[in-house]
């Protein structure tokens, strides 16, 4: 920190300064995280990219993402489709971008819900301790029990395909992953001595959870939700494969392979090519920049 | 030790029956009535006599209490009812179908080590050098790309080649034939899915076997095995490997969960009639009967798969005390 500036009228909170100082030190970190990083910057780059897609689909692809075009079906890719065409005629590039819009928001929104559930069950386990603790983590254990898929697909078999439930059929299986280890990184905060500190100060519970607790479990906690993000994808991408996810006619990767790609696998390959690339690259993205973050923010595994 | 063993093995029982319980919950929630739901799915016209025998073979029309002891009952006796599907027993469908799912699942997992731990070690030797960066980009390659993807690259691949080798394309075959009646059909069967799912499942392990073996590399006893002078390769494969992979014995719990996923969805790439399909296919119909026992088996599978790995890693590393 530097020098704090003197307080003068013009600079009434000495805190100003602090701001302007925390958000160089952030730009300064996110610069080292790159260049120590080059691994994880490129999958930063890919999840950009595809994010980019995601959210200006409307304006990038060349096509309707559902426009048939019955003159110009399973054709090759050329200048005016890049990436071919389909058995309908769709135009695959369209549909590989308006499908990033899907992956993202089913990855995310699956990551979030379920890191913030984990998050509030874990912290709040270790907190209290006692038999919520004991009870909470039966519960987790016994839904820890189920394969991810397997959940994901008997939650399916419950409430039927759809992206909405498809979103929850995903996010169910990941809340008890994220809560064990956030309770894990939470219990041993819970013995260091300024949370006693802050209870001989009489703050009250959800204070220092909030306040003195949750900002020191982030790292893990940033960790799990790109890792998250990438796992949501590709559980998606599997359900859609499977006819129990995403349906026709929105456009996702999953999908996209489940009804021509082995079908035409001999006469326009990249039907099964480009779909599943997208979801490779993708989760190829998410993870190595989790992993690299992992690497940034625990200072054990640094030298290594 | 003793008390450690039976400890371990009595908690498997409440995870079981929470599961169960889970299990049994889930498919009570589903919207309506599920026999409506399942005679209504056809589209065709039905009466109340057939909900009501529906009711009664499915034991619903006796209270929930009871339902769910004679769910657990039923499961420890193997009598899992009939599938609402093919109507013919749960037990038999899938002992049909077990099999293949087996021998892919083994096949995979040898597969997944053999590529695993040759590659983890010499990543972790070479480490940071472009052999290292080359092998982890591998596996984290590993781990992004969807098994049915994977798969269906295979199956382009052989018809591409067969065509330019034999002039027609061949597939593999999707009937099973045991592997002593004809080992090479099966194996030309088999193979394909197997390699697939055990790519990805290698993943986890070449990473663990990793992290593992740069740590251990670190130790004090490679330091004083380097200065007794021994071998290099003695110190690596006695010394080292050999408490590098340790830890990597507590993944085949991480590995059946993988096996398990993967399953599923590459029997439906290469239309192999195993437990994946099944369970895809039971989720399809509404054979809630089917799906209930499946999650059921599958979920005690893995309980009990990591139950025995706590158990054998207890019994490997004698430093884990035993509370």
């Amino acid at each position: 920190m530097t020098i704090a500036a003197p307080t003068t009228a013009r600079n009434l909170s000495p805190f100003a300064d602090d701001l302007s100082e925390i958000r160089r030190s952030r730009l300064r970190a996110a610069w080292i995280f790159c260049r120590r990083q080059p691994l994880g910057t490129f999958g930063m780059v890919i999840v950009l990219i595809m994010a980019i897609a995601g959210l200006c689909a409307d304006w990038i692809a060349p096509y309707s993402p559902t426009a048939n075009d019955f003159a110009a079906m399973t054709e090759a890719p050329s200048w005016a489709h890049w990436l071919g065409t389909d058995q309908f005629g769709r135009d695959l590039l369209s549909r590989i971008i308006f499908g990033a819009r899907t992956a993202l928001i089913v990855g995310f929104s699956c990551a979030i819900v379920a890191s913030v559930a984990g998050l509030v069950l874990g912290v709040g386990s270790a907190y209290f301790g006692g038999r919520l603790d004991l009870y909470l983590q039966g519960v987790l254990d016994v839904v820890m029990a189920f394969p991810l898929i397997i959940m994901a697909l008997a939650v399916v078999a419950i409430f039927g395909t759809g992206i909405h439930n498809v979103i929850v059929a995903i996010t169910i299986p990941l809340i008890p992953r994220c809560a064990r280890v956030l309770r894990s990184s939470a219990l041993s905060i819970r013995e260091v001595p300024y949370i006693d500190a802050a209870r001989a100060c009489g703050f009250g519970h959800s204070r220092i959870i909030l306040r003195h607790m949750v900002p020191n479990v982030m790292a893990p906690y940033l960790i799990l939700l790109t890792a998250f993000v990438g796992q949501a994808i590709l559980a998606e991408a599997s359900l859609s494969y499977l006819g129990l996810g995403v349906q026709e006619p929105v456009p996702a990767w999953g999908l996209m392979l489940q009804g021509g790609a082995e079908e035409y696998a001999s006469t326009a390959p990249w039907i099964a090519i480009f779909p599943g690339l997208a979801i490779a690259l993708t989760v190829f993205g998410f993870s190595l920049f989790g992993d690299s973050l992992r690497d940034a923010l625990d200072p054990k595994l640094r030298d290594r | 030790m003793y008390r450690y063993i039976i400890k371990r093995l009595l908690l498997v029982i409440p995870t079981l029956v929470g599961a169960a319980a889970l299990v049994f919950l889930l498919m009570r929630l589903i919207p309506g009535d599920i026999c409506v739901v399942r005679l209504g799915s056809g589209g065709g016209t039905f009466d109340e006599r057939a909900v009501q025998a529906c009711h009664a073979q499915l034991g619903l029309d006796r209270p929930v209490f009871l339902q769910f002891v004679d769910f657990v009952w039923g499961f420890f006796r193997g009598d899992f009812g009939i599938s609402m599907w093919s109507g013919k027993p749960v037990l038999y469908e899938i002992a049909a179908r077990f099999p293949v799912s087996l021998e892919i699942a083994i096949m995979a997992v040898v597969i997944a080590n053999v590529i695993a731990i040759p590659l983890g070690t010499i990543s972790a030797l070479k480490q940071n050098s472009p052999i290292d960066l080359a092998i982890r980009v591998f596996s984290i390659a590993g781990l992004a790309t969807p098994s049915f993807w994977l798969g269906i690259l295979f199956i382009l691949a052989i018809l591409d080649i067969s065509q330019a080798a034999f002039g027609s394309p061949w597939m593999p075959p999707i009937d099973y034939v045991p592997i002593w009646k004809d080992p090479l059909r099966n194996l030309s069967m088999v193979i394909f899915p197997a390699l697939t799912v055990g790519y990805r499942t290698s993943a986890v392990t070449m990473r663990m076997t990793r992290s593992a073996m740069l740590e251990v590399l670190r130790e004090d006893y490679i330091r004083t095995a380097r200065a007794k002078g021994l071998v290099e390769h003695i110190i690596i494969n006695r010394h080292a490997l050999k408490n590098a992979l340790l830890p990597v014995v507590t993944l085949i719990g991480i590995e059946a969960a993988f096996l398990i996923g993967g399953l599923v969805v590459t029997e439906q790439v290469f239309n192999l009639n195993g437990i994946g399909r099944l369970f895809v296919q039971s989720v399809q119909n509404q054979d809630y009967t089917m799906t209930q026992a499946l999650v059921m088996l599958v979920v005690a599978a893995f309980v009990l798969t990591n139950t025995v790995v706590d158990l054998l890693y207890a019994w490997l590393d004698p430093r884990i005390r035993y509370g």
